[in-house]
């Protein structure tokens, strides 16, 4: 590496020492402008955790209080007297039903399919989108099919799932793979499209091609759109897995959507109400998840 | 087909190269039978008004792009740097420089103390684990240069790397990269639009034409180094390169 220097390189590998010497005016130059670029810009800001926390938090907290505030002043309108369910009663039964059994376990079985489902919708959104970005032909007839495929109503999907696995979870599974997969996948599309072209021409002048190109290249500079894509994917799981709960009813497993078809059979506003505050706050939480996950990135990037 | 002066020292040589973006009607001629030769170790500037294919001759070095007629035959390997940095946000400025290590396949530990030499080199020791946004304009082009470095090419391609910095900083970088290829004898091809910067750097300057580009004029550049770009000397023959620009330019306002 440094035979091509004109001096004589120094024992035990290179040092520029005397290169530097050579132009000691102009590295302290240097050293000083680059000291003066660097003042003046905000250093790591790195509050403490309880600190964070609470800024990451409060405006849920927020965003609950003001659901629940409008709830009381409907309440307190007197509208629908007999039968609204007022905020004190819901919440109230809410705690009743935290006391019991079956909410957590409704809670835990939904939450269990929406891991797996989402899970395997990643798996199969990414192969398929990596497939579908990197194979011209594929791309053209296949594009297009994604988008149609994330515009129909997963619970469009209801009957064809109940039909062909039956009344069980493979059911539900399937319609949330299937509502969340596209998303995943075109996020993916979307994110390799926009990879920058001057990054691709540095890293191919680099030397990286074929899978070393993708792998540390063009999938770490799709990953903020690839996130983009699995928080809506998220956002259609949801969607479909409850859409699924609420039809397809599988014996001796509560789930969130079930015991919203039970409420509503017993006309249990008040019951209906309190698992969809559950509903609520679990989505609210797993949307700061993905929030989370994209803060890191653009901290990373630079680009907050 | 074309003249050429191929020398047996010569690291890059382009003969009558030709290239032509689209076809029929809509067809693009960038550049028209282009005939250069850099010998190793020289450093050549290429200058012309917009339009002279300057970026698309690059690229047809570094082999991005192949000529529609005409050949090139570089020795050695090729790095090449761009006006903007071109660092990979997701990774520090040490990672950016160990992943052109790595894809020539330099082994882990041996990276992570090359990166480290490199980035000394540039004067950002110590800089290895900040972020491409934490660092100044004229740092990340130095990261980018380390990068380039650390691909161990023989021939650098610039493609005016220094063009989007303020005047101070590119003159510091001017020192630097003076210091840098001498030391280690590249052969550079430095693509500019500052005719001062082009006299201040280079052996040799070479003025291409616009729409197509062609070779109008070659001068070298014979004022002994270290030189200054405030100096006297620097600045007569710029003026007698700018002269000739600007009777191409008026060529093109008819």
């Amino acid at each position: 590496m440094a035979t091509s220097d004109g001096t004589q390189p120094p024992p035990g590998g290179w040092t520029l020492d005397a290169a530097a010497e050579r132009t000691a005016g102009g590295s302290a130059a240097l050293a000083g402008l680059d000291a003066l670029d660097l003042a003046g810009r905000p250093g790591g800001r790195r509050g403490r955790l309880a600190l964070r926390l609470w800024n990451a938090f409060w405006p849920k907290i927020l965003a609950i209080a003001l659901v629940l505030g409008v709830w009381e002043l409907i309440t307190l309108s007197g509208y629908k007297k007999e039968i609204f369910p007022g905020t004190g009663p819901t919440l109230a039964d809410l705690w009743d039903q935290a006391q019991g059994a079956t909410l957590w376990q409704a809670v835990g079985n939904t939450l269990q399919s929406a891991v797996i489902g989402f899970a395997v919708a990643i798996v199969i959104g990414s192969l398929f989108g990596a497939l579908v970005s990197r194979i011209y032909p594929l791309r053209v007839a296949v594009g297009s099919l994604i988008t149609g495929l994330q515009t129909m109503p997963s619970i469009a999907w209801v009957p064809f799932a109940a039909l062909l696995f039956g009344n069980n979870n493979s059911a539900i599974l399937f319609l949330i793979i299937l509502g969340a997969a596209p998303s995943i996948a075109n996020g993916l599309i979307t994110g390799v499209d926009y990879t920058s072209p001057l990054l691709l021409k540095a890293g191919k002048t680099m030397g990286l091609r074929g899978l070393s190109l993708w792998r540390h290249l063009i999938l770490p500079a799709s990953l903020p759109v690839f996130v983009a894509g699995l928080k809506q994917g998220w956002a259609f799981a949801w969607r479909s897995l409850m859409a699924g709960e609420l039809i397809v009813l599988v014996f001796n497993h509560p789930t969130l959507g079930a015991l919203l078809n039970n409420d509503q059979s017993l006309s249990d506003l008040q019951g209906a109400s309190a698992i969809m505050i559950v509903i609520f706050i679990i989505g609210i939480f797993v949307d700061s998840l993905f929030g989370a996950a994209d803060t890191s990135i653009r901290k990373r990037w630079g680009v907050v | 087909m074309a003249t050429n002066t191929v020398t047996e020292t010569s690291a890059v040589t382009l003969a009558g190269v030709s290239k032509v973006f689209g076809r029929g009607p809509a067809a693009v001629q960038a550049l028209d039978q282009v005939t250069i030769s850099v010998a190793a170790g020289e450093f050549t500037c290429l200058i012309g008004a917009s339009g002279c294919g300057k970026s698309t001759l690059l690229s047809l070095v570094a082999g991005l792009e192949t000529p529609t007629t005409g050949d090139i035959a570089v020795s050695g390997r090729v790095a090449m740097m761009f006006q903007e940095p071109a660092l990979f946000p997701w990774l520090t400025a040490g990672g950016n420089v160990e992943l052109a290590l790595r894809a020539r396949g330099v082994g882990r530990v041996e990276r992570r103390q090359r990166a480290g030499e490199l980035l000394d080199i540039v004067q950002l020791g110590g800089f290895g684990g900040a972020r491409p946004h934490e660092l100044s304009g004229g740092m990340r082009q130095r990261v980018a240069l380390a990068r380039a470095l650390a691909q161990d090419a023989d021939v650098l391609l610039m493609d005016e790397p220094f063009g989007a910095l303020d005047a101070m900083t590119r003159d510091v970088l001017h020192d630097e990269l003076d210091r840098i290829t001498a030391a280690r004898n590249l052969t550079v091809l430095f693509v500019t639009h500052n005719v001062r910067e082009a006299v201040r750097l280079g052996d040799r300057v070479v003025v291409l034409s616009s729409r197509p580009g062609r070779v109008l004029e070659e001068f070298p550049v014979s004022i002994p180094r270290p030189r200054r770009i405030d100096s006297a000397p620097v600045a007569e023959l710029a003026s007698q390169i700018t002269d000739r620009l600007r009777e191409e330019m008026s060529r093109h306002g008819d």
